[in-house]
């Protein structure tokens, strides 16, 4: 019989963490740091109107852009939010998270050799994305010394006559970085002068713990050559609604819109009205949600920085990235050790990509307890290792 | 009152027993400014005092509590204040307000048992000046109260790790 899976499919790499994964299950009273969701269960209003809509039988599909009232919605929040303006007729697209949005957005602008630089560590699917496309993924490294920031020299040594696009996620998982405008500007210049696309990943843009986010469409020419994702997983504590958009010019985004009628048809219903509804009341219940993990942000980092693992202070998303470098252990390592010895799950940094390695990350939308328990543990392994 | 203040509030309304050195790593204050915001908070009567959130009917004290409405006539110059303060007094009303609609006070009150809560309101409460009806409701069961649920919501599952 011949080898029926693809080569694309060997290709791309499976999780980092399965095996990591498989030993937390068979573990009882485990924290788990491992979570890239939030803690929070979805506010009750936008559940209750997404329960009340089924009631009613809006069970069925919906156009394929998605509900007319929630992209208008999303039109005016974008532009009173960030100063976005996209058309909601013909330049969003509702997609069944930001996961489906990223996917038809590297599709729709990368041809078979086309080299998408993406900036790591970062969210793991961005570069398998590149390749199930045909392009080629080419990471570039955010350092602990640019305090995780897209540095412009750094990415202008990876440019070539290939590149297509750029890939970034600020605020950051896993590194919880945030580019002001003047971070962006010269990344703007390099991909204008460059004529790259820009793909950008802002789901965490609502995670903002200091000042305001900056869409990066908005620095400089880059409007007319961005893709802008984001979605409601995050900031309204969203994640199994899977609702995400993707927004971009028109030319773009007809092209994404052809790739996403054939592969989704449309986002979820429920919960295409759960986000409508999340824009419409639920600005209180964010808002407290973002107090929260500001709070949880300044007790953990500064409680990881008191047991010794040295943590830059994340400005956004809700994970802190520290080194473990001082340890003498290997992220993976230390994060095997730590489910094992203590009970507690981390991300080793190394399965991020690039610049990941020798970090932790660790998702603080735990509880203040759950989180203050963890770092007792994790001081009582330190002490162990000493 | 500033943004800070704002946020302590908040915090020690979830949970009073932080200490002021948690809360100054939370709020990236320092811990004697934290003492000293939550010092004039007191002083201005802004915080009233530190309680716990008890669920009565689960630790079985046998209380029974009712809500009174009642329709007043107001005084003039005075309002309802005075009768509002006057029923205050009473360590049996737990709770006081004035509200609008068909009555225009409405009470929180527990007693022993049943007899003894309707004994105040006949002795005490209907027999005042001023008041013109009342309405009794017995509190059969109290799912929420100041914002705490007194229901066990099932632990969702979530994931050991997820990206």
């Amino acid at each position: 019989m011949r080898d029926p899976v693809s080569a694309r499919a060997k290709v791309i790499p499976p999780s980092g963490i399965r095996r990591f994964f498989d030993l937390a299950m068979t573990m009882e009273g485990v924290i788990s740091l491992g979570v890239g969701e939030p803690d929070f269960s979805t506010p009750w209003n936008i559940c209750e109107s997404s329960i009340y809509s089924i009631e009613q039988g809006a069970t069925s599909y919906t156009s394929n852009r998605g509900l007319q009232g929630l992209r208008d919605a999303l039109s005016r929040d974008l532009s009173r939010r960030y100063r976005l303006t996209y058309n909601p007729d013909t330049e969003m697209i509702v997609t069944t998270g930001v996961s489906e949005a990223l996917d038809i957005a590297i599709r729709a602008v990368t041809d078979p050799g086309d080299e998408v630089i993406v900036a790591q560590p970062s969210y793991v699917s961005y570069a398998p994305c590149v390749t199930l496309a045909g392009g080629v993924p080419v990471p570039v490294e955010c350092r602990e010394g640019d305090r995780f920031k897209l540095n412009p020299d750094a990415l202008a040594e990876k440019i070539t006559k290939k590149t297509k696009a750029l890939v970034i996620n600020f605020p950051n998982n896993p590194t919880g970085a945030v580019m002001r405008r003047e971070d962006l500007e010269p990344i703007a210049d390099l991909v204008t002068d460059n004529d790259l696309t820009l793909i950008s990943d802002e789901v965490y843009s609502e995670l903002t713990y200091e000042g305001q986010h900056t869409a990066t469409a908005t620095v400089g020419d880059l409007w007319e050559r961005t893709i802008t994702l984001n979605g409601f997983s995050k900031a309204y504590a969203m994640t199994g609604w899977r609702i995400g958009y993707l927004c971009a010019p028109k030319n773009i985004c007809d092209a994404a819109l052809k790739i996403h009628q054939y592969v989704m048809l449309c986002a979820p219903a429920m919960g295409q009205v759960a986000a409508l509804e999340a824009l419409r009341s639920a600005e209180d219940d964010k808002n407290r949600m973002v107090d929260e993990y500001r709070l949880r942000r300044n007790m953990f980092v500064s409680g990881l920085c008191r047991i010794g693992l040295s943590c830059h202070v994340p400005e956004g998303a809700f994970y802190a990235f520290p080194s473990v470098k001082n340890t003498g252990l290997s992220d993976t390592e230390f994060a095997e050790r730590l489910l094992r010895e203590q009970k507690v799950a981390v991300v080793p940094g190394s399965v991020l990509g690039e610049g990941g390695q020798d970090h932790l990350r660790c998702a603080y939308a735990v509880s203040r307890k759950a989180l203050s328990e963890a770092l007792d543990r994790m001081e009582i392994f330190l002490s162990v290792l000493k | 009152m500033d943004e800070h203040d704002f946020q302590i509030l908040r915090i020690i309304e979830e949970n009073s027993r932080l200490s002021a050195e948690e809360i100054a790593t939370m709020t990236t204050l320092a811990t004697a400014e934290v003492r000293a915001r939550i010092r004039a908070l007191e002083e201005a009567r802004i915080i009233q005092r530190y309680a716990a959130a008890i669920d009565w009917e689960k630790a079985g004290n046998g209380e029974v509590a009712a809500i009174i409405e009642l329709k007043v006539s107001p005084e003039r110059d005075y309002g309802y204040d005075r009768i509002a303060e006057r029923l205050s007094r009473f360590s049996q009303v737990r709770t006081l307000r004035l509200i609008t609609g068909t009555y225009d006070l409405q009470l929180v009150v527990t007693g022993k048992n049943m007899q003894e809560v309707s004994r105040f309101v006949s002795e005490h409460v209907a027999p005042m000046d001023r008041i013109r009806e009342t309405a009794t409701h017995i509190i059969m069961k109290t799912y929420k109260e100041n914002g705490n649920a007194f229901f066990e919501q099932p632990e969702t599952e979530r994931l050991p790790f997820s990206f």
